[in-house]
């Protein structure tokens, strides 16, 4: 299967700048930087590259929105969200680790292409490991004079899980309360300090230096129509072998599965979630699903970060549900109301049904709670409170019912 | 100018500016669209998910504090699917509530009650125990917080952040642990902390100064205008008569901030808003006669007494509370009085960029503006000190804050005649030969004239006390005597 960012992850030292420049490095900007700006989004608008930090959002449309410099003139920035915290995923990580120059790079072509002299890599606070690491590669480029165009500068956050959502991220980095802001405007005209800025993922940005090397149609080519490249999927949960995986986009998400090894030996499949603990869950009969952004949208889930959990029979669905709605009140950022309560009311309802207290009302309410938070909430952290409480009990409604002693909720 | 665009809402063809926001366009045309989180002075951060609305095209509902209109809009605030959106968010406010309307002094005046009659009346499905956080906390001096009753629509935070600009109250914690508290190392006492009570739609922040004194069903509500300084704030008195016996007897209970853009907006300053504590105590009722020996007497019996002494010249300390009215029937009556009515010394004080003048009365401007002159009280203090000041009326004026209670007692000893006359009796009620009562400004009506010129009514809150009589008829009646008229 084809590869791009972990083709050369067998390469011991490709952290290293020596390494990673013997391997093609930085030969994907030195093209980029031949190009003017708007052929540099051009080619990355063929190629077909998505957001794949979860919104699928075509990158090359999201560069298109910033002002050009001789309307709006001054700073613009780009911000690389390495503030992967979604549970399940952990390829940005990986990434991270293994090919923090892929990533580097990847931002100086962004950088360019939006007029970027100044950018920031914004690393998740758990992840001190990848700081350091990140650090030492970005002091090898920058003796090596290769963040003369724009210099780059690391922030850590701290510790809050709505940081990862771009707008949050920026009052982050701005000093203030990880609260979400309400486009519009939108960050790509008034961002970081109110200033145009680009917010990508580390993925998306790593994916880059392929595109200007190898030329936008043959990553499109990769992938499925309109989604163009690979996907890294970080499988975890009831498989063989967990770990991260390379795929072209538009696979099925009975290849991935594979790749992991399948389902652990003597159990069944009950649930795949796609994206992260966010999506609604994908069934068995779902494995034939193809995996691209638009073709998973259409069944209902999103592809989101890519962290597949995969479950069999041993999960029990009320407590997954309850796991993920603890979870999303603990970080809830408080900011609108349907999220702050309603994420704190599922989950005390659901606590309820796993002690045995559950009545025949409160799977009916679950529902029409869910559907009146989602859609009507600041941000994607608001949508997902309502999403987990009407979905888990819609697929396995057998595993609610078997908990709520008195009467069948209708 | 902005564009005129047209637009639907539930199904009306409207016109507003455009970009105006939906919220505001639609209450132009009488629809009020539920909201906590908005408000056209403190912006519209879009946290109480409450004003949703329909937009035909957009793939979910808008809020409609952060959606302008657009030419060709169609807009709907009351389709079913809104309808339910709307009691659903109100629902998830009510979660955590304490829900305890029979002991919260919001009652009555409570966004989370308005809105429970008007789109709520669902059965309650929350069996869970509510979240418990502090229940009585001293913001300041005048603000009590309670934060189990708080919905966190920011509203307070970002009036202290963007208004006073002093920053006493934050949101700490996250998600349903989040609160609002007193910035540590702080108290709120801004001079405007007051307004915080007002914004705040719900029971969290109320005020010390009425707290559990009366229900707000009970009162009545009056316009007038503040008389604590030269902005002349549009207020509205709120008084208690329906039960007396509320309130500690007293019959104000609390003066509010009206919306006034040209003069003070929507806020008014602690200053003005609990400085009403006279208007109840040491009132004057009585026409007195003092000294030689104290009686009572008719307001003829007096006005004919003082009439013959001030025929023969009078000089007047008063000061800038009179009204309009007053000052013309005052010129009326004593066209040749000396008149001391400065601000300086004792009625001036702080000035700030945001409400608060530096002369703490309300209408020199008034007296200005018929051309009236006033002498400065060490002029008076000095001619009084040479007995050169046989007759001396003293209106409204504490003396004993000009020039000290005993300075002040000494001095009006000197006059050979003295007539003293306002609201309240204060220390000096005694070193007259005649006192008159007057009404305090909750009691008779007028015009207060700011010192930027805008002429402002205020109404008749409250009955006057005894036989108490505005300045004005007062004036009136000693100029009648003065005239030989009979009364």
């Amino acid at each position: 299967m084809t590869k791009i960012l972990t083709k050369h992850f067998d390469e011991p030292k490709l952290h290293e700048l020596e390494t990673y420049k013997r391997l093609d490095g930085y030969k994907g900007l030195a093209k980029a930087l031949t190009m003017t700006p708007a052929d540099v989004t051009a080619e990355v608008l063929k190629s077909n590259l998505r957001g794949l930090g979860g919104a699928g959002f075509p990158t090359g449309a999201k560069w298109g929105t910033v002002p050009p410099p001789d309307k709006v003139p001054g700073p613009r920035y780009v911000v690389v969200n390495a503030d992967e915290s979604e549970p399940g995923c952990y390829k940005d990580r990986v990434l991270l680790t293994r090919a923090p120059h892929q990533l580097i790079e990847g931002l100086l072509i962004a950088s360019h292409a939006i007029g970027a002299k100044e950018s920031f890599i914004f690393v998740r606070g758990e992840y001190q490991n990848q700081y350091d690491i990140v650090e030492k590669a970005l002091k090898e480029a920058d003796d090596a004079g290769l963040t003369k165009t724009c210099s780059i500068k690391l922030m850590r956050g701290a510790g809050a899980y709505i940081s990862g959502l771009d707008t949050a991220l920026l009052e982050t980095m701005e000093g203030k309360k990880a609260w979400p802001r309400q486009p519009p405007p939108f960050p790509t005209v008034a961002g970081l300090m109110a200033k145009p800025t680009v917010v990508n993922n580390v993925e998306t940005l790593s994916m880059l230096p392929f595109i200007l090397r190898e030329g936008g149609e043959a990553f499109a080519k990769i992938g499925s129509p309109k989604n163009g490249g690979t996907v890294v999927f970080s499988v975890s949960g009831h498989v063989e072998k967990e770990g991260i995986y390379e795929v072209p986009m538009g696979s099925k998400l009975r290849d991935v599965l594979e790749l992991a090894g399948g389902v652990r030996k003597g159990h069944k499949l009950k649930a795949v979630i796609p994206g992260g603990t966010s999506m609604p869950p994908l069934l068995e009969k779902d494995l034939d699903l193809t995996l691209d952004f638009d073709a998973i949208r259409a069944a209902g889930t999103f592809l989101g970060a890519g962290g597949m959990i995969v479950l069999d029979e041993t999960a029990d669905a009320v407590e997954v549900a309850h796991n993920i709605e603890r979870f999303l009140t603990h970080e809830s950022c408080g900011q609108c109301t349907p999220c702050r309560e309603g994420s704190f009311w599922s989950e005390e309802i659901l606590e309820r049904i796993l002690d045995g207290k559950g009545t025949a009302e409160d799977m009916p309410n679950l529902t029409r709670m869910g559907e009146n938070i989602t859609g009507k909430v600041i941000c994607a952290l608001g949508d997902t409170v309502g999403v987990i409480a009407r979905t888990w009990q819609q697929k396995f409604p057998e595993d609610f019912k078997k908990r709520i002693p008195h009467g069948q909720a209708s | 100018m902005a564009k005129r665009v047209k637009f639907k809402l539930n199904g009306t063809e409207l016109e507003a500016d455009e970009g105006r926001l939906v919220i505001d366009a639609a209450k132009d045309a009488g629809v009020e669209i539920p909201h906590y989180c908005y408000h056209p002075a403190l912006g519209n951060p879009g946290n109480c998910r409450m004003c949703v609305v329909e937009v035909a095209g957009a793939p979910k509902p808008l809020v409609s504090c952060r959606t302008g209109v657009r030419e060709g809009m169609d807009v709907k605030s009351n389709s079913d699917a809104i309808k339910r959106a709307q009691a659903s968010a109100l629902e998830l406010h009510l979660v955590n509530h304490p829900l305890d309307c029979p002991v919260c002094d919001q009652s009555g005046e409570c966004g989370l009650q308005d809105y429970y009659m008007k789109i709520g009346k669902y059965q309650s499905q929350v069996r869970e125990d509510k979240q418990h956080k502090g229940k009585r906390i001293e913001a300041g001096p005048h603000v009590m917080l309670d934060q189990e009753r708080c919905i966190l629509c920011t509203r307070c935070t970002r009036f202290v952040d963007n208004v006073t600009k002093t920053g006493e109250l934050g949101i700490f914690g996250r998600g349903h642990e989040e609160r609002i508290e007193v910035t540590p190392g702080m108290t709120l006492d801004n001079a405007y902390s007051g307004n915080v009570v007002d914004i705040c739609p719900v029971g969290a922040l109320t005020d010390r100064d009425f707290r559990y004194k009366v229900r707000v069903w009970y009162l009545d509500k009056t316009d007038s205008v503040c008389p604590g300084c030269s902005r002349g704030c549009s207020i509205s008195v709120h008084t208690n008569t329906i039960r007396p016996w509320h309130n500690d007897g007293k019959r104000v209970a609390r003066l509010k901030p009206r919306l006034n853009p040209e003069v003070n907006g929507y806020w008014i300053c602690d200053d003005g808003r609990y400085g009403f504590g006279n208007l109840d105590a040491d009132r004057l009722g009585r026409v007195l006669q003092v000294s030689p020996a104290k009686k009572d007497v008719s307001w003829e019996t007096a006005a004919q007494a003082i009439a013959e002494k001030f025929k023969d010249g009078v000089a007047i300390a008063t000061s800038g509370m009179l009204s309009n009215e007053d000052w013309a029937s005052l010129k009326n009556a004593f066209p040749k009085a000396s008149l001391y009515f400065t601000a300086e010394p004792d009625q001036v004080g702080v000035e700030d960029e945001l409400l608060r003048k530096r002369d703490k009365v309300p209408n020199l401007k008034g007296a200005e503006n018929l051309g009236l002159k006033s002498g400065s009280f060490n002029d008076l203090e000095k001619d009084l000190e040479a007995g050169k000041i046989k007759n001396l009326y003293v209106i409204e004026r504490d003396l004993t804050k000009v020039w000290g209670a005993e300075r002040a007692k000494a001095l009006l000893r000197k006059a050979e005649f003295t007539v003293f006359q306002g609201p309240n009796k204060g220390e000096l009620g005694d070193f007259c030969h005649y006192r008159l009562p007057a009404t305090a400004y909750v009691e008779e009506e007028g015009h207060f004239t700011n010192f930027a010129g805008v002429v402002q009514h205020y109404k008749k809150a409250l009955d006057p006390i005894g036989s108490a009589r505005p300045d004005w008829e007062i004036f009136d009646l000693l100029h009648m005597a003065m005239k030989g008229v009979p009364a």
